[in-house]
């Protein structure tokens, strides 16, 4: 891939100049070296210092540039410019569902909130041991696909539950959090855990619609983590 | 009154069970009616008529109208939880979704009741 | 207009060290506030893969005075022994209590930490290498930053996120109490006034074109420090990690070569057995790079262009691949596009850390020279992490001595701004009349800069002079012309123009304020390693001959000493090497041989 001209259709807003949101149609020569949107990104900036976005790792692993890609939401810096076809208008909008700050920056406080919800830190009485607590590198396993989640807000964003009810219903990030804390044999903190959830909005909310799995960067797969937890309540019950 | 997001009200597990169960007792039915049907007892409303007043038949189509009534109140109840976002109106449609599902759950009694 | 905040503490920075050094605070029952210019798990420790140190000894038999004594022949004989000693010590407490906040390390089968090899770390005074590395798969870093941010919303620490600092407040008897900052999401601007002002910034790789460094580590601690008239420590001394993607510059953490990855030339050679006999891929960084650097150099680069070379692991199961480095495999997909099971990884040296910083002692407080000693405490003002120099790297840092580091000196200089606080309670110093005439002058003069340069041109200038002039190999000439050449940029950095004037969310006014902080960075290293003329560790020139009395150009006679740069006319001073360790005997001097 030699030099490319990418064309732009971007969300803008700035509501210390604009009235309202508007689209911008904007384009970009790109070269060989640039392999992600992210790239592309950052030359269009150069262009028009205007544009605002986030941007922090470039590798996928801090999370901040999660936004709406041709309608799918994803991480700027994972997406690979050979996978736009060419002439193709390339639509960026930011993540649904949250408040617009300027451009593509969401306000992400509704997000964190429900994060923090689900007290997201291991709970554990027992006098502190002197070494570490032991866990089997089985039970270990258990949180595989449960503690990489860099809260790039990509899943809740795109669940339609979370867009109706972002204050009453935890979300997918959340929920996974949830289950990583309650899937860890260290936590004791088990039924106080599923005792917050057990709630028709924060938990049940979830149809299982599946679309947080379609749309991790990381391969994650919170609606998994979802049925676990409700696996557990069950069989607390029974 | 405060504005506060009101959360924990520490239900859902039993609705949502009782979402899958009711709706396990449904698909039996279906199942069951269907070859029903596939023999033939649709042919005439005497065969009808033995196979729907049969004990067995009596349970499980009670059994399913209910389960019916239930699937039906959780179902609808979570998509006015979803998208009916004012208390007020919420409320409303609650109750009148409850009191239609309990009215056509009666009805739908006495119909197999008459057989 | 500047609405001033009143903390006991404040805290520039949420990465590991910020994080850490909040903990000790908020659990101290502190009042403070944690200023962070990206959410908390955005900070770049994120990235961190590979481990962190600690001789826990669950593999096989490990001492503490081994990691120190790998530590200080990896820092060259620069790091200070007192420093590095008490970080060795410390190691075992700060991972285990990591692991009782709940950080998923892997485990072994008997429950304990897993542990890997790693570059540098041997058994024995040098013997051989050890399992030295607690890992969480290759997403330590990632693990780690989380389960301290996790740690303290549960202390519930104060976070102001996407706030930005600006500078640092001193008094006229040099004393800190605080810094200016602007809330990005509005631009109004704040003064935090505290007891006791700890930076965290982290490091400012982004001073090089090629980096495996986030946008963000921009070294902002290390320019409100420098304009603040607090000398850089060792500035010369950038690491440039072996393995960095080539043409991407991510990441591939050295746990690859520590779980038996192997890198080779374009003839397929295990290039390293010639280099490092003994340690081969696992030598200390510095090496393994110039190695890279020589072959390619001599044309047994891979490639059309012959400019990179090859890191191998097809030859270990895909198993272990996928449990212990699930990340490297994900890394080389997206970023190098082969199948790391099947094919090598395409790797190049890459700028990654920064040895030197903002000058403290093991206490994590900040010490400049002064009329009663060369290392002074600065009243109110602490450092750690990337951003301080205590100064335990040294001329080259081990792999996983970097987070251990932030978790140390994070603890330790939350623990000295608490005993400070406790001990002595005072009630906060007022603040000067001139507290916001810094600030105000660079937002202002940002603001209404006409005919300007370009932000973006300028950073990429200073980039590229900082690879060209101050890279891998450096030549006496280059430097020189490199001091020239980043001066000048440095007059462009004065003058950069913003088109975008918002008050909300102006990312273009973060880019030109973090270019500030960079150009520092930047001047400060060109003009030390102008300035000093022997090898050491990752500083390495060509006229620096390898003599018996100077090992591969090391001169101790002359050079064994750090270096501190001050904005204040480019002024260079020198300070000596702390060799006396706490409790132990001085690790004596000797070749470097891997």
């Amino acid at each position: 891939m030699t030099k490319r001209i990418l064309k732009f259709n971007i969300y803008r807003y700035d509501p210390d100049v604009d009235r309202k949101p508007y689209l911008q149609d904007i384009e970009v020569e790109v070269d060989a070296t640039d392999r992600k949107l992210l790239d592309a990104l950052v030359k269009l900036k150069a262009k028009d210092d205007s544009i605002a976005f986030r941007r922090s790792c470039r590798e996928g692993v801090c999370g901040s540039d999660g936004m709406n890609i041709n309608g799918t939401n994803g991480l700027a810096c994972l997406a690979d410019l050979s996978t736009f076809p060419d002439g193709k208008t390339i639509v960026l909008r930011p993540l649904p569902g949250l408040p617009v700050i300027r451009d593509l920056i969401v306000d992400m406080t509704q997000f964190f909130k429900q994060y923090h919800s689900i007290k997201p830190y291991l709970i554990n009485n027992d006098p502190l041991p002197e070494r570490e607590r032991l866990q089997s590198p089985e039970e270990r396993e258990e949180l595989n696909g449960l503690y990489e989640c860099i809260l790039c807000a990509c899943c809740s964003t795109a669940c339609p539950t979370f867009w109706w009810n972002p204050d009453k219903f935890v979300g997918p990030a959340g929920l996974l959090a949830a289950y990583r804390f309650i899937a860890d044999t260290r936590d004791q903190a088990t039924n106080e855990r599923l005792d917050n959830l057990e709630d028709p909005y924060r938990l049940f909310r979830c149809h299982t619609i599946m679309n947080c799995v379609e749309v991790c960067p990381k391969g994650l797969n919170p609606t998994k983590a979802i049925g676990k937890i409700k696996d557990m309540m069950v069989r607390r019950i029974i | 009154m405060v504005n506060r997001k009101l959360v924990g009200a520490h239900y859902g597990l039993i609705d949502w069970l009782v979402q899958r169960i009711t709706g396990v007792v449904m698909a039996v039915f279906t199942v069951v009616v269907g070859f029903a049907l596939s023999e033939g007892v649709g042919s005439s409303y005497e065969r009808w008529y033995g196979f729907m007043s049969s004990t067995p038949m009596r349970f499980i189509s009670f059994l399913c109208i209910v389960s019916l009534c239930w699937h039906a109140w959780i179902g609808v109840r979570d998509t006015w939880m979803d998208y009916v976002q004012p208390a007020g109106i919420k409320l409303t449609l609650h109750v009148l979704t409850l009191l239609s599902v309990i009215g056509c759950g009666g009805w739908a009694v006495q119909i197999l009741w008459r057989l | 207009m500047i609405t001033v905040r009143k903390f006991d503490a404040v805290i520039v920075g949420a990465g590991g060290a910020g994080l850490r050094a909040a903990i000790q605070l908020s659990e101290a029952g502190l009042k403070t506030a944690v200023l962070s210019k990206v959410f908390p798990t955005r900070s770049h420790t994120v990235a961190a893969q590979g481990g962190v140190a600690a001789s826990l000894g669950n593999s096989e038999e490990d001492h503490w005075h081994w990691h120190m004594y790998d530590t200080v022949k990896g820092s060259d004989w620069l790091g200070d022994q007192d420093a590095i000693e008490f970080m060795c010590r410390k190691a075992n407490e700060v991972v285990i209590e990591l692991e009782h906040y709940g950080m998923p390390f892997d485990r072994l089968d008997n429950g304990r930490i897993y542990q890997r090899p790693f570059g540098g770390h041997m058994s024995n005074f040098g013997e051989k290498p050890v399992r030295r590395s607690c890992a969480a798969a290759d997403r330590t870093g990632h693990a780690m930053l989380h389960a301290m941010y996790q740690r303290n919303i549960k202390a519930n620490t104060q976070f102001f996120v996407e706030w930005l600092a600006l500078d640092l407040i001193r008094d006229a008897e040099g004393d800190v109490l605080g810094v200016t900052a602007m809330e990005m999401e509005t631009g109004d601007l704040y003064a935090f006034h505290a007891k006791a002002t700890i930076f965290a910034t982290g490091g400012a790789g982004r001073i090089y074109y090629s980096s495996t460094n986030a946008f963000i580590n921009t070294g902002d601690g290390a320019g409100m420090a420098a304009r603040a008239g607090i000398p850089l420590e060792d500035m010369e001394f950038w690491q440039f990690h072996p393995t960095g993607v080539a043409g991407a510059g991510v990441l591939i953490t050295e746990g690859v070569r520590g779980e038996g990855g192997i890198l080779r030339n374009s003839q397929g050679e295990r290039f390293m057995e010639r280099y490092a006999p003994n340690a081969k891929d696992l030598a200390s960084r510095d090496v393994v790079s110039r190695a890279m650097v020589t072959e390619i150099n001599e044309g047994r680069g891979c490639g059309p262009n012959k400019d990179f070379v090859l890191l191998d692991i097809t030859h270990l199961p895909p198993e272990t691949i996928m449990k212990r480095l699930p990340g490297i495999h994900e890394i080389a997909l997206q970023f190098a596009g082969v199948d790391a099971l099947r094919e090598p990884i395409p790797v190049v040296p890459t700028c990654h850390y920064q040895m030197g910083g903002i000058p403290t002692n093991f206490k994590g407080q900040v010490v400049v020279p002064g009329k009663r000693s060369q290392n002074e405490i600065v009243p109110g003002f602490y450092a750690a992490g990337e951003c301080a120099c205590a100064s335990v790297h040294g001329a080259n840092r081990l792999g996983t001595n970097s987070l251990l580091d932030l978790l140390v000196f994070g603890k330790s200089a939350g623990e000295s701004a608490v005993d400070e606080m406790k001990q002595s309670p005072k009630p906060h110093k007022e603040l000067p009349t001139d507290a916001f005439d810094r600030t105000l002058e660079r937002l202002n003069r940002l603001n209404t800069q006409k005919d300007g340069a370009s932000v973006h041109e300028t950073q990429l200038a200073m980039q590229r002079s900082m690879q060209k002039h101050a890279g891998v190999f450096r030549f006496a000439d280059l430097l020189k012309q490199g001091v020239q050449k980043i001066l000048e940029v440095q007059k462009d950095v004065e003058r950069t123009e913003i088109k975008d004037k918002s008050q909300v969310f102006n990312t273009a006014r973060v880019e030109a304020l973090e270019l500030d902080n960079l150009i520092e960075v930047a001047v400060a290293t060109m003009v030390s390693a102008e300035a000093r003329k022997e090898s050491r560790g990752a500083h390495v020139r060509d006229d620096a001959p390898d003599t018996p009395e100077r090992p591969d150009g090391r001169d101790d006679v002359n050079w064994l000493k750090h270096s501190l740069w001050f904005k204040d006319e480019n002024r260079l001073e020198y300070k000596s090497v702390n060799l006396r360790p706490l409790t132990v005997d001085t690790i004596a001097l000797k070749k470097r041989a891997y």
